[in-house]
């Protein structure tokens, strides 16, 4: 069976000024591919994530979501971003709303499917990140762990092709990682497609099909991640690796 | 008590004076919030003729005295067959619009810059995530201040007395001139104010809590 191809990424290049950040990326994900995107602090990991579904423009070279070719001056990037669900650091949950509120924001006011479905639709979503019990609750009286899920019942509720995650576990207590990581790969496991910048190698080994190094705004090594971790060709990733397990 | 008889004798025209004040403050305020909402807008438009316009109305509010202001209104406008009312509430909306387009540009700049990408991220346009994900917080964030520019709309309004408007502090002066003891309306009319800017507090104070549900 030969697999679709999601996102293909060529020659990306990024500058914020004369600071150079992303240096000819090339990238191609498959469908139901995890990658996993490892990295020191400003190799431009959430640069190259956020230039995927446009947050971010790229100066130049090519980014094909679903072998469209996405030229970001004419393209509706809505539509585009419609399509690439993401995941914060952050959160970012809308505190104003809900926690059923948040999750059926987009698909009722971006796509206006009717609310009964919608209501349906956000209803299963929480229930399958295990937060039925919070639907009327406000962000703010959620724990991180809880905040987190409820981000990725928010995205799925769009129903994307690929999901983004940017260290969707960095801000969370320890004790909260776990949960986070096991609703990640339960999303892995029913074939989403996803891309994930991530230091938790635990989850890296055992969910993604192929790792990938990125050094000072480069693509320096890609491989299978139990090979890439135990075993890395470049003494970078390795440098690396050593300094962060 | 002299005071107090004089308090009650002179209700009728103070009451009178006080749903003028009353109707100055909330018809002018109400315009001025939709000014100061549209050169919020302007400011944070990152359009740079815009920008400027923007700072160029806050600059000569802030510069001119609310008095000349008013005066400028007024005899511009009643040139053109506009009522005394609707002139003093275009002044008055004219000059509070300035602030409250600071407040608000000031409120919604002071929302997390990830609300707005996790509105895009979802396909939402900016307008559409300004509407539905910064406004609401922003408004949220500005009703201490609006309630404070509120406050003081209501006292400006006093200088409508200047162009015969019969508002509270007019009552007050005209009364004091009558019978040549100004001090003792001058202190009724403060008590008048006091009472209004305590109903008000009490007003926005509601709103506060009926809005702070979420956290
Ligand atoms: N909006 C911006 N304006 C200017 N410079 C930026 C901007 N965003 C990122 N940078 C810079 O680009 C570089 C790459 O940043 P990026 O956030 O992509 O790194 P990262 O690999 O995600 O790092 P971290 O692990 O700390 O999140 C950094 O040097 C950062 O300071
Ligand atoms: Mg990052």
């Amino acid at each position: 069976m030969t697999k679709s191809i999601i996102v293909e990424v060529n020659k990306l290049n990024k500058s914020f000024g004369d600071l150079h950040v992303l240096k000819d990326i090339d990238l191609t994900v498959k469908e139901s591919d995890v990658v996993c995107l490892i990295g020191a602090s400003g190799s431009g990991k959430s640069t190259l994530l956020r230039c995927l579904n446009f947050l971010e423009m790229k100066d130049s070279g090519s980014i094909s979501i679903e072998s469209e070719e996405i030229d970001q001056h004419t393209h509706d990037l809505n539509a585009v971003r419609q399509k690439v669900g993401m995941v914060f650091q952050h959160f970012h949950l809308f505190p104003h709303k809900t926690v059923l509120e948040n999750v059926m924001e987009a698909p009722l006011h971006v796509k206006k499917q009717p609310k009964v479905q919608v209501k349906k639709e956000a209803q299963e979503l929480l229930k399958k990140v295990g937060l039925s019990d919070k639907e009327n609750v406000y962000p703010s009286k959620l724990s991180g762990g809880q905040k987190q899920r409820v981000a990725i019942a928010r995205a799925l509720a769009m129903k994307p092709d690929i999901m983004l995650f940017d260290e969707p576990t960095s801000a969370l207590d320890p004790e909260l990682v776990g949960e986070v990581l096991t609703t990640m790969k339960e999303l892995a496991e029913e074939g989403m497609t996803m891309v994930v910048v991530t230091h938790e190698m635990g989850f890296a080994k055992e969910v993604a099909d192929w790792a990938v190094y990125m050094h000072d705004g480069r693509i320096v090594e890609v491989g299978h991640p139990d090979e890439l971790f135990t075993a890395p060709k470049e003494e970078r990733t390795k440098n690396f690796l050593d300094s962060v397990l | 008590m002299d005071w107090l008889t004089t308090f009650i004798d002179t209700a009728p025209i103070f009451l009178k004076g006080m749903l003028l004040t009353f109707q100055l403050t909330v018809v002018s305020v109400i315009i001025a919030i939709a000014v100061g909402l549209l050169f919020a807008f302007l400011k944070i438009s990152k359009i740079k003729i815009l920008e400027v316009i923007a700072d160029v109305y806050i600059f000569v509010v802030r510069g001119t005295p609310l008095v000349v202001q008013i005066f400028i209104f007024y005899f511009g406008l009643t040139s053109l067959n506009i009522s005394d009312f609707w002139a003093v509430v275009l002044g008055l909306a004219f000059h509070n619009g300035a602030y409250i387009a600071e407040i608000f540009r000031g409120a919604i700049q002071s929302i997390d810059k990830g609300q707005m990408e996790a509105g895009r991220s979802l396909g939402m346009t900016r307008s559409l995530a300004m509407r539905r994900i910064i406004l609401p917080q922003a408004s949220r964030r500005a009703l201490p201040p609006l309630g404070n520019q509120f406050i003081i709309a209501l006292k400006d309004s006093s200088l409508a007395s200047f162009i015969g408007m019969y508002e509270l502090f007019n009552v007050a002066t005209t009364q004091g001139s009558i019978s040549y003891d100004y001090m003792t309306y001058l202190l009724i009319v403060a008590v008048y104010y006091l009472v209004l800017v305590l109903f008000f507090s009490i007003i926005v104070s509601l709103i506060e809590k009926r809005m702070s549900i979420s956290d």
